[in-house]
């Protein structure tokens, strides 16, 4: 009986075909410098695979975009792992584009009759860094939006396609769902579907001519199988190994806060593969960076094209090489410069690690019992006092306020504060300093502003630090009565300790010998001093009446100093105004295992 | 097998003709219909649809007593109606704004987005400039472009300011197209 392999190759003339594969000849025997085009191979059929099955997660949309990726990388199974695999094995593959182009102008297999076979591998470096471009953007996140406004803004600047080129990339005039659906399209579909039709006429075109085989020869012919099929795999496996590599020491690739049009992100760069013409850019003036970004690459594009004529000549194939090592040299350069300059930017690394902490955050709340909510996981930090409050800090309060000494995000501003430093507002340390006649009236509290000289300071300096032992004790229960008041989310085993304690101080605070009452209203207690209210001090609603009017009659009144009506002068948002308040109280959804 | 075998290619005459041609136009009809109505759709976005990237009339941005006396910029985000193919959501930022104050009733206003390449510009007030944290473009104060190897082809964009009312600052927002010397709306 025949065997069963015999009837199906009558059927199929699959033998034929596998000896066609396995026994092509490779001149001078096999060698591991013929190994660069199967990694090549070998990485795009890994991102297919790894490409495949994050599409079955994926969704491309402004509001599902970041969401899907996120739920990827930290509520899927391995899905961090298999991200990881596809970022890491792109950036091999750009590697081994270069190196495979490299051998092929040293080695000569770019001259006739091979010309079409290189132009095919051209297009096909083309085809692949156009992957890791439009792949950079599907995340949504920060660094993939801002570098993708960058990229597509320098597009426009083609001479007369320019404009109409980036309104069809991005699938309008402003970057949104469309431009998702148009990257995604191009990711997945029409770029990949071009690369396997090239793959089919470069490997095609390769087995017609050849391999190019490296001059003397070593050994005596041999075919394919099984020397440099061998040698293919292992360099396949030192690729893959390097992949893994990086994949489980950066735990996969990194997800940045959602993208926000209205953040700037000065963290944003391109892709490490791009930082050179990132860099060259920097050295073209206003109106000639068309030079860099169209004219320069289009050119070098025409010689790439042109090599296999200018290989005719010895000296054409001198130039050629001595081009693409220039090339190489300039870029390698270039990408060390942008580095180090990025490296000595005290800006640019404050910026990395606000993107760091946005990144961190955003999946703590995603985490949180709230998720993220239809609107997307934007809103979830626009809604955050942790994210935003600092920020409105330092806009609105910093001028004159201070927070531990700083702006709130980390500066330090010049002047000497004029408001007293707001870090730990309303605790019991912080009103232990306020009514320290040593503290009240430096910098730190009242020092820097009208308020130094006022009733308050005077009370302090004049009469408690005259207090005889009892008073003393009074004034302890006072404050931390007063300081109960803020119901502080830091303080709550404290107060609920010492519920007793507090009890007596309200009463410390509205009796005779503290004599609070006496200017200021606390609870039904009220003299109508004119002081601020301390019923409820420091508590969110307290804070935010506070913010919104201090020359309200409950508290400053015409006597305030130079703090602006905040919401009664519509300078911030009830919301606004919300979040420096929950903020200034430490009042934030805390992930439970750092609670 | 009848596969190995290869009938003679037919020769020139008028029936092939016919043949020949009528396999060429029918496949070339067949494909032309999917390939017209797709490229329809792919350049769509070349359509103009109001004013693009940014609010069609001014919109309030903050009140005049929130910028300092001395002239020294503070940005603002702009909340106007951001629509977004077929999601249209009120009261978002679409974008934001420099305001200075250069006169006890008059205000300039700045798109922070740098005309280079569109990222945004920060105030740095030790400087007293605007630098882009991309490519290193700087502004002075007025906008002019500072360092003259800035690879910013134009001042940042300006943005007409009316003051309304009990001094409200209203900004008519717009995006231009970055990389261009001219300024031309997005």
């Amino acid at each position: 009986m025949k065997p069963p392999t015999d009837w199906l190759d009558q059927r199929t003339g699959y033998k034929k075909l596998l000896h066609e594969a396995l026994f092509e000849n490779v001149p001078g025997g096999a060698r591991w410098r013929y190994v660069w085009g199967s990694t090549l191979t070998f990485c795009f059929a890994v991102q297919v695979i790894t490409g495949l099955c994050l599409w079955l997660a994926y969704s491309p949309g402004a509001q599902t975009a970041w969401e899907s990726v996120y739920f990827i990388q930290h509520e899927m199974w391995g899905g961090w792992f298999l991200r990881g695999i596809h970022h890491f094995t792109a950036q091999a593959m750009t590697v081994l584009l270069v190196l495979h182009l490299m051998q092929v102008v040293i080695d000569g297999a770019y001259k006739a009759p091979r010309e079409v076979n290189f132009w095919a591998g051209v297009v096909l470096l083309g085809l692949v860094l156009a992957l890791s471009l439009t792949g950079y953007l599907l995340p949504w996140d920060q660094k993939g939006y801002w570098a993708t406004r960058v990229a597509t803004n320098i597009a426009a600047i083609t001479p007369i396609i320019g404009p109409g080129l980036q309104q069809v990339l991005i699938g309008g005039a402003d970057y949104g769902h469309q431009t998702l659906t148009r990257f995604f399209a191009l990711h997945a579909g029409i770029i990949p579907g071009a690369i396997i039709a090239f793959i089919v006429i470069h490997v095609y075109l390769f087995r017609k001519h050849g391999l190019t085989p490296k001059e003397p020869k070593k050994k005596p012919d041999a075919p394919f199988w099984p020397e440099q099929v061998f040698r293919d795999a292992v360099a396949c496996l030192a690729v893959f190994a390097t992949v893994l590599f990086l994949v489980i020491r950066y735990h996969g690739a990194v997800l940045d806060a959602p993208a926000d049009p209205s953040e700037p992100f000065s963290a944003a760069r391109p892709e490490w593969y791009f930082l050179f013409l990132f860099q060259l850019l920097k050295y073209f003036p206003g109106g000639t960076e068309i030079w860099g970004a169209i004219v320069l690459p289009t050119l070098l594009l025409v010689v790439l094209v042109a090599m296999p004529f200018l290989g005719k000549w010895k000296l054409g194939h001198r130039f050629n090489l001595g081009l693409l090592w220039s090339v190489l040299a300039g870029a390698v350069l270039l990408t060390w410069i942008a580095k180090k300059e990025d490296a000595g930017n005290p800006d640019y690394l404050t910026a990395v690690q606000a993107a760091e902490r946005a990144a961190d955050r955003v999946v703590a709340l995603a985490q949180g019992p709230s998720g993220i909510p239809p609107t997307g996981a934007v809103s979830l930090l626009r809604g955050d006092a942790l994210t935003q409050g600092p920020k409105l800090f330092a806009r609105n309060c910093a001028s004159c306020h201070r927070f531990g000494g700083e702006d709130g995000i980390g500066g330090v501003p010049k002047d000497v504060p004029s408001a007293s430093d707001l870090k730990g507002f309303a605790s019991r340390e912080w009103l232990t300093g306020l009514l320290d006649p040593k503290q009240i009236t430096t910098a730190h509290y009242f020092g820097g502003s009208k308020l130094k000289t006022g009733k308050m300071s005077r009370f302090v300096t004049e009469q408690i630090s005259q207090f005889a032992p009892d008073e003393k004790t009074e004034l302890s229960k006072a404050l931390v009565a007063l300081s109960a008041e803020a119901g502080l989310t830091a303080q709550h085993e404290v107060d609920l300790r010492d519920a007793a304690l507090i009890t007596a101080g309200r009463e410390a605070l509205s009796g005779d010998i503290l004599t609070c009452t006496s200017c200021h209203k606390f609870h039904d207690a009220d003299e109508n001093g004119g002081a601020p209210d301390l019923t409820g001090y420091g508590s969110r609603d307290w804070l935010i009446a506070f913010i919104s009017d201090p020359a309200h009659e409950r508290f400053y009144g015409d006597r305030n100093d130079r703090m602006p009506r905040f919401g009664a002068d519509q300078r911030l948002t009830a919301q606004e105004i919300g979040l420096i308040a929950d903020w200034l109280r430490g009042d934030w959804y805390l992930p439970p295992l750092e609670k | 097998m009848a596969s190995s075998h290869h009938p003679v290619p037919p020769s020139g005459s008028r029936r092939d003709f016919f043949a020949k041609a009528g396999s060429i136009v029918i496949g070339a009809a067949l494909m032309v219909v999917p390939a017209v109505s797709g490229l329809l759709v792919f350049l769509n976005p070349l359509r103009r649809r109001g004013q693009g990237g940014g609010a069609s009339n001014a919109v309030r941005v903050a009140a005049l007593r929130a910028l300092p006396e001395n002239g020294e910029p503070r940005k603002f985000p702009v909340l106007a109606t951001r629509v977004d193919a077929w999601n249209r959501t009120p009261n978002v930022p679409v974008g934001a704004v420099y305001l200075r104050k250069v006169g006890p009733n008059e205000v300039k206003a700045f798109n922070v987005a740098c005309p280079h390449a569109g990222c945004f510009v920060d105030f740095r007030a030790d400087k007293n400039h605007y630098l882009c944290p991309c490519h290193n473009s700087s502004f002075s104060l007025d906008g002019r472009v500072l360092d003259p190897k800035s690879p910013s082809p134009r001042p940042l964009d300006e943005l007409p300011v009316e003051i309304r009312g009990d001094g409200e600052i209203w900004v008519k927002f717009q995006n231009f197209r970055a990389g261009t010397k001219e300024t031309i709306p997005a």
